[in-house]
């Protein structure tokens, strides 16, 4: 049994513009101190994705389908049962370190509230395993800093803070959402250094949302790709960069920077989809290079093609290989 | 009753961002406002006292300052009658109080708009100033702004209305003056924001004079701000009108604002001549709800955040 | 944030300075003196009178006297229009009246006002919610000057439970009608404000976060939500005060419950400027002090200021 299986997963948004669909059908598995990346460009539904499994979207979501934990349904619980999961269990690291903290509370306060609540300390040794969380971080003097506010920390530190909120309660399973993306790209390898070694520390489980592939391929052993809310490719990490075999993940790779290849990097034309009113079709299709008629009318299921590796793609794996050539 | 200046940053911000189009912004903007039911309302009922004011007296049967002698003093013959012409019914001076109420709708819009341009402008203006030198000249200037907020302003314009002479021309200038200072502090800030930006620089690097800058490039992407100031701006100062009027020191007889109607019709009203506040406050009300809807739907059309 | 009190004050005694000054000057330079305004006067009398109240000084002479008697005396001088009355006198005999009519209004505006708005935005699109939007749309129409005549419509002359006018300290009875008419207007502002305002800490990242520790709603709101939700109401009770004590004015005048803003029309009407003077700048005072713990307020509660 999987620690975390995701079945079918929809996630809606009411709004004036129409229903916006950002999450469509999607299924996936988390084994125990496994590590996962999804990735995908911005609006791709990812970040719903994960708030959606914790019940944490905006008052105007709504999430169906099924998600499991240690085989127990927690989509839609009450919020009585989901709140004694959160943190505790599964955590979460926030994208923007800036916004995602309290401003106005001390980060001593804002770290000692979980302990309280979910593992019955005192204040005063809640601040004091605060503390020690900090400096297992490596925020130095963590001590008197446990006092200070947000705003008293740069960037990259106000993330470490984020992340050592969320190991706290040691949980089982950690949703990382874009953790690194606000940052600077010197202070993005550290960040996830920090996150591979209290990963293999703890043992925990792990989910990474990027969409930044180079971050994946350093982290994660699987992959799941999404695209328009729907997902693309799902793989082990080396197979997928080796030979993708989905027409975006090629793009995907195509539009990152190389040292070692020659070629110039070539973007993917065309803009994110629209993600109002029920998807029709492949989502990728307007921008596909390999799309064919039957793309825009029917949205081609996810299939295994060979051991952990599945595509959703009406277009051969032969005739895309072929292109490369 | 004061302009949220929250929300007004968050529209200066939303009207001037870079990747926001000037054209499709309007067009989005029209598109929402037309939608919005409130506002729609509002445009109504701001057509309906505009109207009301324009043209009121080709329907009046009676002139403003005559005295039907036959009405006067009488409680039940000066109510409202069709047959007598007096459709709002009478004063207790035996005025015709539809006439009246026209009058008094004329004069509380014009002082409404009148106060409304000088505010906008003078607060623009000196916004703008102050944003654009930055530095010295601002910290004194905004910290002057500082300084006047801080004043109990109503009481400095009884000051001057009595020192001064009830005119209505210095209550023009008087409502407009005490005005400014928010509008010139958000113009300010979003004045600093646009000065920075890159094409500004480019002009300051050929050498454009920074009249021409601020005329050519920070004026124009205030726009969208100073629309929605202003419509909430007027009922504010139609409401300040009101307040000195209500008072006795506002508009002098015969001329009357919907002010001085009402206080007129709540001193009266124990003899139960009650239709002499109800049709002010009836003009007074929906002339307000006119242009807070309005000035609402502007704001929300141009700065479409989940509220 | 010793420093920043200090900042704050530092900002504060100008402003008093320049108010005490500028209606000085202001008055100085009015066309007409306090005493030509009436009956002739022979001119012998008049210089005499002049003498008697310091205005044959020059005029920075007449500045400092009345700013050292001011700062140090808390001494406004004689009335103009009651020989035998000081300023100080009117305003004692007012000023306690109008603090505590005005007190209980503002507490009621606030505590009211943010209760409204919180509930109604963490029960959004509830009944409550559309109670609460509708009460602060209406109100907004609603300035003490046009609610004092429907109150006293409602609750005296029909309903024969409140007394139309007058104080008594002893009597609740009597506090109620202007209570009400000056809270009603901003305690649908306060309302409003709030409820956007938490609505739009609701949505912000990091309530998100608070969530996903599992805390309980009414502890994220508590801790979490309500501090900031609080800031704009904060920074909003500084204009609201200014205009309470504004409308106190129309309070005094319409309930005549004898404060000190129905001495200030009294005067204003008899060109008294002494007492117009003593009045301004005692609520000009009052504002700037309350400014100052406003400011104190604010900086307590958002930490980036106080540094």
């Amino acid at each position: 049994m999987a620690l975390l299986d995701v079945k079918d997963l929809n996630v809606r948004f009411e709004t004036p513009e129409g229903e916006i669909h950002a999450v469509n059908g999607v299924s996936f598995a988390l084994e125990k101190g496994e590590a996962l990346g999804i990735v995908g460009e911005s609006g791709s539904g990812k970040s719903q994705l994960s708030f959606s499994i914790l019940g944490l979207l905006a008052a105007n979501g709504k999430a169906s389908g099924s998600v499991e934990f240690e085989g127990r349904e927690i989509l839609n619980l009450s919020e009585r049962e989901l709140n004694k999961i959160r943190a505790d269990r599964i955590a979460m690291v926030f994208q923007d370190p800036m916004t995602a903290l309290n401003p106005y509370m001390r980060i001593s306060d804002q770290m000692a509230e979980v302990l309280m609540l979910h593992k019955g300390l005192s204040k005063r040794d809640a601040v004091a395993e605060a503390a020690h969380m900090l400096d297992l971080v490596k925020i130095p003097d963590a001590k008197n800093r446990v006092r200070l506010f947000p705003h008293e920390f740069s960037g990259g530190m106000r993330q470490r803070v984020m992340i050592a909120m969320a190991l706290l309660c040691k949980p089982d399973v950690l949703i990382a959402d874009e953790p690194t993306t606000a940052l600077d790209v010197t202070v993005q390898a550290q960040i996830m250094d920090l996150l591979g070694e209290l990963r293999r520390e703890l043992g925990m489980a792990t989910v990474l949302i990027t969409h930044d592939l180079g971050v994946v391929a350093g982290f994660c052993e699987r992959a799941i790709v999404m695209y328009g809310g729907q997902v693309m490719e799902q793989s082990p990490v080396d197979p997928l960069f080796a030979n993708p075999t989905h027409p975006y993940t090629r793009g995907l790779l195509g539009a990152l920077p190389r040292l070692d290849a020659g070629n110039a990097m070539t973007p993917i034309r065309g803009n994110p989809p629209n993600m109002t009113g029920a998807p029709k079709g492949c989502p990728f299709c307007p921008r596909c290079d390999f799309a064919e008629e039957i793309c825009a009318q029917d949205m081609p299921a996810l299939t295994q093609f060979s051991e952990g590796r599945a595509r959703a793609c009406h277009r051969s794996i032969e005739t895309i290989e072929e292109a490369a050539a | 009753m004061v302009i949220d200046e929250t929300k007004m940053t968050s529209l200066a911000e939303a009207t001037s961002r870079e990747d926001v189009a000037g054209r499709s912004l309007w067009a989005d903007a029209r598109r929402r406002f037309f939608r919005n039911k409130a506002a729609i309302f509002g445009l109504g009922l701001l057509i309906f006292v505009v109207s009301f004011a324009l043209f009121g007296n080709l329907l009046a049967a009676w002139n403003n300052s005559d005295i039907d002698y036959n009405v006067m003093g009488d409680a039940t013959a000066s109510a409202p009658s069709l047959a007598n012409g007096h459709y709002f019914g009478a004063d207790d001076l035996g005025r015709d109080l539809f006439a009246r109420t026209v009058q008094g709708t004329q004069i509380s819009l014009l002082v409404g708009v009148i106060g409304t341009l000088i505010a906008v402008s003078v607060g623009t203006v000196y916004g703008a100033i102050s944003g654009y030198f930055g530095g010295r000249v601002d910290g004194f200037m905004m910290r002057l702004v500082d300084i006047l907020l801080a004043i109990p302003y109503m009481f400095v314009l009884i000051l001057l209305l009595v020192m001064y002479g009830r005119s209505i021309g210095m209550l023009f200038v008087g409502v407009g003056l005490i005005s400014w200072l928010e509008m010139a502090r958000i113009v300010r800030g979003q004045t600093l924001t646009l000065k920075n930006r890159e094409y500004v620089e480019a002009a300051r690097a050929i050498g454009v004079p920074a009249p021409t800058i601020i005329r050519r490039h920070i004026l124009p992407n205030l726009v969208g701000v100073v629309v929605v100031f202003a419509t909430l701006l007027v009922p504010l100062m139609i409401l300040t009108e009101s307040f000195i009027s209500f008072l006795g020191l506002g508009v002098q007889e015969p001329q009357t604002s919907l002010g001085a109607l009402i206080s007129e019709g709540a001193g009266t009203m124990s003899y139960g001549t009650l239709w002499q506040l109800a049709f002010p406050l009836f003009f007074f009300v929906i002339t307000l709800f006119g242009f807070y809807f309005v000035g609402d739907g502007l704001r929300d059309a141009l700065d479409p955040k989940e509220r | 944030m010793i420093v920043y009190i200090l900042k704050r004050l530092a900002i504060a005694i100008p402003t008093l300075l320049t108010l005490i000054i500028a209606s000085f000057v202001l008055m100085h330079v009015a066309p007409g003196g306090p005493f030509t305004a009436e009956r002739a006067v022979p001119p012998e009398v008049l210089a005499n009178l002049n003498a008697k109240y310091g205005l044959d000084q020059p005029l920075w002479r007449q500045i400092a006297t009345y700013l050292w008697n001011v700062v140090a005396h808390f001494d406004f001088g004689p009335s103009f229009t009651y020989k035998d009355r000081s300023v100080n006198d009117i305003i004692a005999q007012g000023f306690p009246v109008t603090l505590t009519y005005g007190f209980l209004s503002f507490i009621t505006a606030v505590l009211v006002g943010v209760s409204l708005g919180v509930t109604a935005a963490i029960k959004r699109n509830s009944w409550l919610d559309y109670l609460a939007v509708g009460i602060s749309i209406g109100a907004q129409v609603l300035p003490n000057f046009v609610m004092a005549p429907i109150l006293v419509l409602i609750f005296t002359l029909s309903l024969h439970w409140l007394p139309g006018g007058g104080w008594s300290f002893d009597d609740p009875r009597f506090w109620i009608m202007p209570v009400i008419a000056l809270s009603t207007s901003y305690m649908a502002s306060i309302a409003r404000i709030t409820r956007s305002s938490m609505l739009e800490t609701l949505s912000s990242n990091h309530i998100r976060t608070a969530r996903a520790k599992g805390l309980p709603k009414r502890k994220i709101i508590l801790r979490h939500a309500l501090k900031p939700a609080l800031l704009p109401v904060i920074s909003y009770l500084g204009p609201a005060f200014v205009s309470m004590i504004t409308g106190s004015v129309i309070v005094d005048v319409y309930f005549t419950t004898g404060g000190i803003g129905k001495s200030f029309v009294d005067s204003a009407l008899n060109r008294d400027y002494a007492v117009m003077m003593g009045i301004t700048i005692l609520l000009g005072t009052l504002t700037i002090l309350f400014n100052l713990v406003v400011d104190i307020i604010y900086g307590w509660i958002d930490p980036k200021i106080r540094y």
